[in-house]
Parts: structure tokens; sequence; C-alpha cells
């Protein structure tokens, strides 16, 4: 409890009692250093968690990996089995969700943020884009299937990659509006108002100041959604992504496989060198993930630096 | 009160003659202005007949009419809250930036009217330029924040003289002459405030709108910009906010004094005429009030 120099009594002002401070301060340290040990604490269980889990799945699946391994096909005999299909896959779906949605995003970013009226059409849009970034990923994956897959099938090549890649577009777009929604709002209204007064239009001004000013937040929060998009496994389920490919994709029209559903579909063997060659992917999976990760900061960093 | 009616009928004089060349220079003078250079004999002056000022419903500024005269300093002073800030905005038509803000009334460039339908504002902007009082330099070098304004303007000549003299003219060229490439945020707030004035210079205005450029610098900062000002007449007409007496009494040829006379009603124009009558005779209490420091 507190002691008796911990604690501190003021007294201001005339004998008829000014303000008077009463507190102890060692009880208020006290707490302080508790709530900073409970933070701590949570902290770590994440980070526990996610080292024991790296560390298990390192051990079952690094000896496996190989250059075979990233050079074969699937097979039916475990020992044999390689994962080059699902990661030609993966990297292409990246590449086109990449291409499909950020010029997307940024462009719906810009016009709500910068265009658009505020009315209750605007606001109407800005809370469902709001309530679409929540929406579980299998619902785009049926949303994907009706209208890529079978509606837009004669252009989208059906069970395609560009299919996948529409999909997982969908599903990140909302992230990405929102997170380069943030990075222009954080931007001074003095900033457009300095280019206008110089007799600037709206685009000059959007194009060389406010784009390069927002393009860091807003590639930090691209970032986060493409790592999503790469890991998702239920809607490229759903929009018909293969668990068995004899060929590599050389065009975004072809049949597919992915890391997530090659992972998912070896997990779910009997056989225990399928177990192996699962942990072996997922290594892959996550090597994909650091590699855009880096290249993406690197990016945000040399814009930084420009900005 | 006198002066102010003359004041009037000269605004109704040259209104009429712009009504008779208004549909002539509305749309054809518009295109021709932003191709051709800009004439640098005669620097124009501006009128503002009835002008008021809204924030939506909120009516911010009402019915000033007064004349700018090229080659002049005009000083705006008032207390704070009477639209001093409003009424230099509407100057440029960059108080329709703000969502629904808008303007009533006539202003003329010259014999321009610049809200007439048509008139583009971002041609305005350019010919009327606008120094805040913060300084807001962009996040770009020194050299690109000079030189930006006038590349999107489709300037030809030589950029590096541009930049050069646009920063001599702002008194600002001695200090970051070693330094072009450097970030515009890595001056002190008194030589930003001097990088967007050379900014401003670049393209080439006919009339400079200053509000508070000075509210937030030191005294040597301060008297930089207030020589540079003086140097500025010379070649551009020059509009001022200030809360600083002896700044506006020193630099400004004429001086108008806003003033709102009861709580919630929107800023006037309460008097208008030469800076030294303004400080020595007024002719309305509550300016004299204003300029001796007497208001609570
Ligand atoms: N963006 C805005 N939206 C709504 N009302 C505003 C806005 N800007 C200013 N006003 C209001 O308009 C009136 C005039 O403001 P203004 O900024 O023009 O005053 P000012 O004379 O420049 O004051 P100061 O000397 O403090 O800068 C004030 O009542 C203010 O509250
Ligand atoms: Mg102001």
């Amino acid at each position: 409890m507190a002691t008796k120099s911990g604690t501190q009594t003021t007294r201001k002002g005339g004998p008829e009692g000014g303000p008077v401070f009463e507190s102890s301060t060692s009880m208020r340290h006290a707490l302080d250093w508790v709530f900073a040990v409970l933070v701590f604490a949570a902290t770590m269980v994440g980070l526990v968690v996610l080292v024991v889990l790296l560390v298990d799945i390192a051990r079952d699946g690094l000896p496996r990996l190989s250059w075979d391994f990233l050079t074969s096909f699937a097979s039916v005999f475990p020992e044999s089995s390689g994962i080059y299909p699902a990661l030609l896959g993966s990297l292409w779906l990246l590449a086109l969700t990449a291409i499909i949605s950020v010029p997307l995003g940024i462009g719906a970013a810009i016009y709500l943020e910068e265009y658009a009226p505020d009315n209750w059409l605007t606001r109407l849009i800005e809370v469902n884009i709001s309530n679409l970034a929540g929406v579980p990923s299998i619902i785009y994956g049926l949303l994907g299937l009706g209208i890529f897959v079978n509606l837009l099938g004669d252009i989208t090549g059906g069970q395609s990659i560009l299919s996948g890649a529409l999909t997982l577009s969908l599903l990140i777009l909302p992230v990405i509006i929102i997170a380069t929604r943030e990075a222009l709002r954080t931007i001074p209204g003095a900033v457009r108002e300095g280019g206008y007064a110089l007799g600037a239009t709206r685009w000059e001004v959007i194009k060389s100041h406010l784009l390069p000013m927002a393009l860091p937040g807003a590639l930090t929060g691209t970032i986060l959604a493409l790592s999503r998009a790469i890991g998702e496994t239920a809607p490229l389920i759903v929009v018909g992504a293969a668990t068995y490919i004899t060929f590599a994709p050389d065009s975004p029209l072809t049949a597919y496989s992915a890391l997530p559903i090659q992972i998912y579909s070896w997990v779910s063997q009997p056989q225990p060198g399928f177990q192996t060659a699962a942990a072996a992917g997922i290594v892959v999976l996550m090597a994909v993930l650091l590699l855009t990760n880096s290249i993406a900061i690197w990016l945000r960093n040399r814009y930084q630096r420009r900005a | 009160m006198g002066s102010r009616r003359k004041e009037t009928r000269e605004v109704r004089e040259v209104r009429s003659l712009s009504e008779v060349s208004g549909e002539r220079s509305g749309i054809g003078g518009d295109q021709g202005g932003q191709a051709s250079t800009v004439p640098e004999a005669s620097t124009l002056g501006m009128k503002i007949e009835g002008l008021s000022a809204y924030y939506g419903s909120f009516k911010a500024v009402t019915d000033v009419s007064m004349e700018i005269r090229p080659n002049k300093v005009t000083a705006l002073i008032g207390p704070s809250g009477c639209g001093k800030s409003t009424f230099i905005r509407c100057l440029n038509r960059m108080h329709e930036v703000i969502p629904n803000a808008r303007t009533e009334g006539e202003v003329l460039l010259g014999d321009q009217d610049i809200y007439a339908k048509g008139t583009d504002p971002v041609t305005i902007r350019r010919r009327i330029g606008m120094v805040f009082q913060k300084p807001n330099p962009f996040s770009k070098s020194i050299y690109e924040n000079v030189a930006w304004g006038a590349r999107i303007n489709g300037y030809k000549g030589d950029m590096d003289e541009l930049v050069e003299r646009s920063l001599k003219r702002a008194a600002l060229w001695d200090e970051v002459k070693d330094k072009l490439k450097k970030s515009g945020f890595d001056l002190s707030g008194g030589q930003q405030q001097r990088l967007v004035i050379a900014r401003t210079l670049a393209v080439e205005p006919e009339v400079i709108l200053m509000d508070e450029p000075a509210s937030a610098l030191d005294p040597v900062s301060t008297q930089k910009i207030e020589d540079t000002m003086q140097d500025l007449k010379e070649r551009y007409t020059v509009v001022i906010v200030t809360h600083n007496m002896q700044q506006a009494a020193r630099i400004s040829d004429y001086t108008g004094f806003f003033y709102i006379e009861n709580m919630g009603d929107p800023g006037r124009l309460w008097e208008f005429d030469e800076t030294t009558k303004i400080f020595s005779s007024p002719s309305r209490k509550e300016t004299e009030d204003y300029v001796t420091g007497r208001f609570g």
C-alpha cells in the first residue's frame, strides 16, 4: 500500500483551501508497471505461438525442400511430388491480382477522397466499402464463380487463372481503397490549396503532390492485402483452382493450381509423405510472402525518400 | 462615408465598361491568355462590387465594394473572424474550393469579371497568385517547388533562369543557391514562406494576395518579406491581410478595415482609404479604436 513517502499531498491557495491534490504516486507507478507487464504478455502470446508454429513447420518441411521439389509436378507418390505448377500458379495470381486491383483500388480511393461530392450516395458507397472489407472470402468465391467463371466464362476461360485473379482482386479491393483513402486524408489541405493557387487543375495536384505523398501508405495497405490474397484458399477452391495439374500455366486463360490449394490437398492425404510435402509447401508459401513483402517495403522506402 | 460613396461610383463606371467588353473577353480572351506570355508593361488592378461570401447558409462577408489599385499594396485589417481571409480568398476564386462555399457579387481583374460564366478558375488563379498564412511548400526540391507551377502552366522558356529570377525576387536566392536540390521542408519557416512567394512569382501573376504571410515568422524574416513586398509592387498589385498595425502602416498604400458590428452579423468593409488617412484621421470611430489598439 501507499507508503508515507509515496503519498503526495499538495495544498495551494489560501487557508480556506484552494485546489488540493492527494494521490499515492507509488500506487500509480505500480499500476503503470502492471499494465506494462500485461501488454508485454499479450505481445508474447502471439509471438510465441507463431514462432512455435514456424519452427514446427520448418523442422518438418525444410529437409523435404529441394530443387526437385520446386521443379516437379504433383504425383501420386509423395516422394516425387513437387510444387512447381502450384508455385507458378500462385505467382501468376499474385501478378495479375496486383495489376487488376492496384489501379482500380487507388483510382476508386482518389475519386472518393478528391472528386466525389459529399452527399448521401457517396456516404452509402463508403459504408458499403468498409463492410465489404469484412465479408468472408468464400462469399467472394461464390461471386467469382457466378460472374467470372459462369457468366463471363467465354472471356475469362472459365476456371482460369484470370477468373481466380479477378476474384481475389474483388476480395482485396476494399482494403486497398481504405488504405489509400486514409493515406490521402492525412495530407494537409494546404498542399492542395498551394497547388490550386498556382493555377493547377485537380488532376495536376493529385498527380504531382497527392499521389507521391500517399503512395507509401497506399503501398503498405496494398502489400498486406496482396499477402492475404496469395494465402487465400477458400475462394480459389470455389472458382475452380485444380489440386492436381500436369502442366505449368503459361497464359492467364489456362487452368491452374495455387500454393495454398496444393498444401490443402496434400494435408488431406492419409500418407505421412504428403504431410511432409505440405510442410515444405508451407515453407515455400512463406518464402513467397516474405519476398513480396520485402519488395514492397523496399518500394515504399524508395518513394518515401523521394517524396 | 464620403470617400466610400465615391469609391462605389468608380466601381459602377468600370462595371458598365466591362459589360460592353464582357462578351469578347469572356471566352476568346481566356484561351488566348493561357497560350501567350503575360504582358509585363501594364499591371492590372481589381475592382470588387457587392461581394458577399457564404459557407453553406452562413454569410461570412457581406456587400464589400472596393478598388485595388495597380502597383500598390492594399492592406486588409480588422478583428479576428471578421472575414478578411474569406474575402481575400474570393479574389482569386479560392473560396469555392471549400465544399458548399459560394459568393455573390462581382470581382473584376482589369475589366474582366472573374466570376463571369465560362471563366475558368484555373486561369484566374494563375493570374492572381496567393500566399497563405502558414508556409506550404510542396514536398519536393527547392528547385521543383518554384518550377512546378510554371511547368504545368506551359512555361516554355529557360527554367533554370526562371527559378533563379523568381528566387531572387523573393530575396531567397543567396540563401538557397547552393542547395536547390534539397527538399523545401529543409528550410526555416521564414525561408519557406519566401519560397512560396518565389513559387507564386514564377507563374507571373498580375496580382498577389497574401493572407498574413508573416504572422508565424520572427522579426528578421518578417523584415525580409516586407522588403520583398516593397520590390514586388513595382511589378505587381499586392493585397495583404495583416494583424500587425505597424506592418500595415509601413508597407501599404491603401488600407481596408473589416469589422463586425454585432455578434453573428457577417463581416463588412467598414472603412477603406489611403493608409495615411486610416492611420491618422479615420472617418469612423471603430476604425480609430482599432488602429489605436483601443479594442478590448
Ligand atoms: N471553412 C469554413 N467553414 C465555415 N465557416 C468558416 C470557414 N472559414 C471561416 N469561417 C467563418 O467565417 C467567418 C470569417 O472567417 P475568416 O477566416 O474569414 O476571418 P478572418 O478575418 O480571416 O479571421 P482571422 O483574423 O482570425 O484570420 C468566421 O465566423 C469563421 O468562423
Ligand atoms: Mg484569417
